[in-house]
């Protein structure tokens, strides 16, 4: 005859993806190591971010850059062509976001003991990779103005999670129905203590700021 | 499309349940799924089939998703309401002071093993 045996787990299927990540936070910290997780959707001016903002800060702080994508390594080329900071290409096999043992595994591969910052551009998506704690110091995340300003209700958990909020684009502005303000509020309706900085990566319009945010994470 | 990404850490973590239970096969996962978790139930099943089968523990393993309705708290009026319906603003009287109390679980609650008892 067969009998039913249960055997009871109650445990979040996240619990241990954030033990990992807290290591690693832990780790990071003791060897002097600030990691930026910096998350978007795809088309919001991530990598052009990137460029103008470590051009800017190479000098006095040591960066390296991981990308993540689900293929090609367009973006790792770029970063080292136009900054010629350390940059790797990691892939998710297919998978829409990184978690802590896949980004373990990519700074596997950078000289940390060479390093104060390690930038993480995390695949474009703006719900999986909100999802999935990476271990990272900070969060940060970049909002385009062509994407309108209601997407803090649309997809409030990336805006819980986040530290810093990037407007980009403003140069565009004059051209769509994007209320900033009303963005703002938005914004500080779900994540009341997160910052946000208005940029153009384009015409480098806010990127000191973007920096100045940066360099105070980094002394603390 | 983070339904499999979850379908993998369920796997990793019913593995280490069914070895610490010196347990064989697992007939059935059961997950409490809440109502704002961003996991859709159909894709986490349909990702849940695909993946269990390569498994020899979980070779045609059932995964049940419990839902859990997901209900927020007003810190102004002391009232629940539910989320799905209402969103951040409450609904009794339109505070944005609110918080989700449940509804955003991805929790495996149980597995069931079937044993052969003579």
């Amino acid at each position: 005859m067969n009998e039913v045996k249960v055997i009871e787990i109650k445990k979040s299927v996240f619990a241990e993806n954030e033990k990992d990540a807290d290591a690693l936070r832990v780790e990071l910290k003791n060897k002097g190591v600030c990691l930026l997780n910096l998350m978007s959707a795809p088309g919001s001016g991530k990598t052009t971010t990137l460029i103008q903002l470590i051009n800017r800060i190479k000098d006095k702080i040591r960066v390296s850059v991981m990308e993540a994508d689900i293929d090609s390594d367009v973006d790792a080329v770029k970063i080292k062509e136009t900054t010629g900071v350390p940059s790797i290409q990691l892939h998710t096999g297919g998978m829409c976001h990184l978690d802590a043992e896949m980004t373990r595994q990519g700074l596997d591969n950078l000289d940390l003991e060479e390093t104060d910052l390690v930038i993480l551009e995390n695949v474009g998506n703006l719900v999986c990779p909100a999802e999935f704690d990476t271990g990272a110091t900070c969060n940060a995340m970049i909002l385009s103005v062509p994407e309108g300003d209601d997407k803090p209700l649309k997809y409030p958990l990336m805006f819980t999670v986040c530290d810093l909020v990037i407007i980009n684009k403003t140069d565009v502005m004059p051209y769509f129905d994007f209320d900033i303000e009303r963005c703002k509020r938005y914004i500080h309706q779900r994540n009341p203590n997160a910052t946000v900085i208005p940029v153009s990566a384009k015409t480098g319009e806010g990127i000191e700021a973007l920096a100045e945010w940066l360099r105070g994470k980094l002394s603390c | 499309m983070h339904e499999l990404g979850i379908v993998f850490y369920i796997i990793r973590d019913v593995k280490a349940v069914a070895a610490e239970n010196h347990v064989e096969h697992v007939s059935t996962v059961v997950m409490d799924i809440g109502g704002v978790s961003t996991v859709v139930p159909h894709l986490l099943t349909d990702c849940w089939r695909w993946a269990a089968d390569k498994e020899e523990l979980l070779k045609g393993c059932e995964l049940k998703c419990n839902i859990i309705p997901a209900v927020t708290w007003c810190d102004d009026c002391k009232q629940e309401y539910e989320t799905v319906k209402h969103g951040k603003t409450c609904p009794h009287c339109h505070s944005g002071n609110t918080w989700l109390l449940r509804g955003n679980e991805v929790e495996i609650r149980e597995i069931q093993v079937k044993e052969l008892r003579c």
